[in-house]
């Protein structure tokens, strides 16, 4: 069970300004529901410019609930310029904390926030664009998001990054990545702290190669092959030629050969041996033995 | 404020008479079974008798029973005992829908050099056994796939799959925690070589398990230490954990069949009334064959762990497989398997009732839900009109 401060709990069971602003001056949608939460933002301004009225509409758990509403409460009264001043930090703070996990649902909050007042800005024409490109494909988070979290956070890992924007929660495929956006924010700080990467070759015995190439499929790979319904099998390693097999959906996958061998190899090239190259297993890609489709 | 328990797929409540048994293994009979003296002998005694009330609700031998800590350690015992057992062959079989204590195990295996099928469900969550028989071969080591699922309730075959799978001479696993009280049993006259089950889901306490292996199957020992459990697994005995188990499974036996027509009625009851109270609301997994005490409904457009706070509130204990209400991301992964959508999986809500509950409490939560679906509808985006009934 979530611990959740008084606050929290309070906003979630007697949510403020629920619903929609007639005729609102500005809309902001973040979320799906794939995603698990989602919310609807509408404000409307007074004669100053001024925040007059703000109500939500949110699909999630009792921290996404909790944080709209407070999230409401916080903008109300102030100009566009005060209310983008809000950070998801801020937002948390107001509630006591949020559990760790739960981090994502001030962002969402801040998110919300901004693509209302795109919206406004653009006189209702402007939708939520994505900024950046895109790192998390299960959550469909940008480089951009990823680093601002980080900044307004000062988060050092991949686990918090995913606490706070879903990104690298799904597959997993992209905490690599997340990693690499980390040490270049974080610099030297996170250095020490990140797990050493899969030993490049230096010299190798064939079994320690073979380990490392194993090694390499099942952590840098498989995750990734696997939120879609495939998988990857080493089969042989003669030489520099490596021999392995896909299962499941990516067995079918007319594609497979231009570009999962090209990433598997990629990847070995990267982080066992520069003159590794990746061949299909003849014997088995002919008959798919899993899933039939 | 009074507890309506309806979760006891996770866990269920000591029954009295359990607990009654298990007191003097505390305090007065401390004895350890494996010492010389008549003190610890007669701890031991008390074990044997454990484990023919085990065997007695299985339909096998006692000598078939290994005790362990839990259903978890049952299960990575059946599995890595097979393989370490069957060095020569490299293939395990198992489902999409596993409890993470199997299908982790399996994930894991995939490091070590092993080929892991998963096989997939249809829609209502049941399994294409040609797609199974196509799977099998020479090199296969072990088929392992549970006996009920415990988010949907939805029943495999096991015996038929048995059949199927040890009639090629291959070992076969089922994690059984979530049927065993609720299905009845013959092991002697099964083929199924292994089979696991948990203390705690059948009203005795957490920290016992079980794991049945057929005599005859190879299986090597995956805690080593001491002899006890005939050197199959090491450690000493959880005697009054073991003594309770012996008594629930007693007492399972004699309810079997209030599981199947009282508490299934009370079951059906809350379902029907659910789903005709709460529009845009679904069954996950096939009714047709199915745990008579679980049900898993789907409300669109909610998130489950909010209605879960909700429910909380009345004191009424549910799960759900939404991902807010696990800590993951993503929810639940029987459903994802299953092709359940997005909308309806994030607002799935397990009920798993006990020989314990009343119609009062059955009735008292069909009254409470409409209210709090309505109330989450009416806060969420993608409702735009909300339906009262």
């Amino acid at each position: 069970m979530w611990e959740y401060t008084d606050k929290v709990k309070d906003h979630f069971f007697n949510p403020r300004n629920v619903g929609e602003v007639e005729d609102p001056d500005g809309v902001g949608e973040v979320g799906s529901l794939a995603c698990g939460d989602a919310l609807r933002l509408t404000f409307k301004l007074d004669k100053n410019g001024r925040i007059a009225e703000a109500k939500f509409k949110t699909f999630g758990c009792a921290s996404a609930i909790a944080t709209s509403s407070v999230l409401t409460e916080l903008i109300k009264g102030k100009t566009l310029e005060e209310a983008m001043k809000v950070t998801n930090k801020e937002i948390a703070e107001y509630l006591g904390g949020l559990p760790e996990q739960k981090m994502h649902c001030s962002v969402m909050g801040r998110e919300a926030l901004e693509a209302a007042v795109a919206n406004y800005r653009g006189g209702g024409q402007v939708k939520h664009e994505i900024d950046g490109n895109l790192v998390c494909t299960c959550f469909g988070v940008t480089d951009k998001e990823i680093e601002r979290v980080i900044r307004e956070n000062d988060l050092t890992t991949v686990e918090q990054v995913t606490n706070y924007c879903k990104a690298g929660g799904g597959c997993g495929g992209c905490r690599g990545e997340i990693e690499k956006i980390i040490e270049r924010i974080q610099g030297e700080r996170v250095k020490e702290q990140m797990l050493p990467p899969p030993r490049k070759g230096g010299k190798l015995t064939t079994i320690q190669k073979i380990q490392l190439i194993q090694q390499t499929i099942n952590e840098q790979v498989r995750p990734a092959l696997r939120a879609h319904g495939g998988n990857v099998e080493l089969i042989d390693v003669e030489g520099d030629k490596v021999i392995i097999a896909f299962r499941g959906m990516c067995a079918q996958c007319k594609v497979s050969e231009f570009t999962m061998t090209d990433v598997v190899q990629a990847k070995l090239r990267e982080f066992v041996a520069p003159d590794l190259y990746v061949e299909e297993d003849a014997d088995t890609t002919g008959e798919p033995h899993e899933h039939k489709a | 404020m009074q507890v309506i328990y309806f979760d006891n797929n996770a866990t269920t409540r000591v029954a009295d008479e359990v607990y009654e048994e298990m007191q003097p293994y505390f305090r007065q009979l401390y004895g350890n079974p494996s010492s010389m003296h008549t003190f610890g002998g007669q701890v031991g005694i008390k074990i044997r008798e454990a484990r023919a009330r085990v065997a007695g609700l299985l339909g096998c031998d006692p000598s078939e029973i290994i005790f362990t800590s839990c259903g978890t350690e049952s299960d990575s015992t059946a599995i890595h005992g097979t393989l370490a057992a069957m060095p020569h062959k490299r293939k395990v079989i198992t489902t999409r829908v596993e409890h993470p204590a199997v299908l982790s195990v399996c994930r894991d295996l995939e490091s070590h050099g092993f080929t892991v099928v998963e096989l997939g469900v249809d829609k209502l969550g049941r399994l294409d056994l040609d797609e199974l028989e196509h799977q099998l071969n020479n090199d296969t080591a072990l088929v392992t796939i549970m006996s009920a699922n415990n988010e949907t309730g939805v029943i495999f075959p096991i015996e038929q799959i048995a059949e199927m799978v040890t009639g090629r001479g291959i070992a076969f696993h089922t994690d059984a925690v979530q049927v065993v009280g609720k299905v009845p049993l013959h092991l002697s006259k099964s083929p199924i070589n292994l089979l696991s089950l948990s203390g705690h889901k059948l009203h005795a306490p957490k920290g016992v398990g079980v794991l049945y292996v057929k005599k005859g199957t190879r299986i090597a020992p995956f805690l080593l230490g001491g002899h006890q459990e005939g050197g199959r697994r090491a450690g000493t005995e959880n005697v009054p954990g073991i003594v309770g188990l012996g008594r629930a499974c007693e007492s399972a036996a004699q309810n079997m069949a209030d599981e199947n027509t009282r508490v299934k009625r009370l079951r059906d009851r809350l379902e029907k009334a659910l789903l005709k109270g709460c529009p845009d609301s679904r069954i996950n997994g096939d009714s047709e064959s199915r745990l008579p005490n679980t049900t898993n409904i789907s409300f669109e457009f909610v998130e489950g762990e909010a209605i879960l706070l909700l429910l909380d509130r009345h004191g009424i204990c549910a799960s759900s497989g939404s991902a807010c209400s696990s800590g993951s991301l993503e929810p639940s992964h029987v459903l994802r398997a299953m092709g359940v959508p997005f909308t309806a999986a994030h607002g799935s809500i397990r009920f798993s009732l006990s020989r314990y509950n009343t119609q009062e409490e059955v009735d008292f939560t069909i009254q409470k839900m409409p209210e709090i679906i309505y109330r989450l509808r009416e806060l969420s985006p993608f409702v735009q009109n909300t339906v009262r009934v």
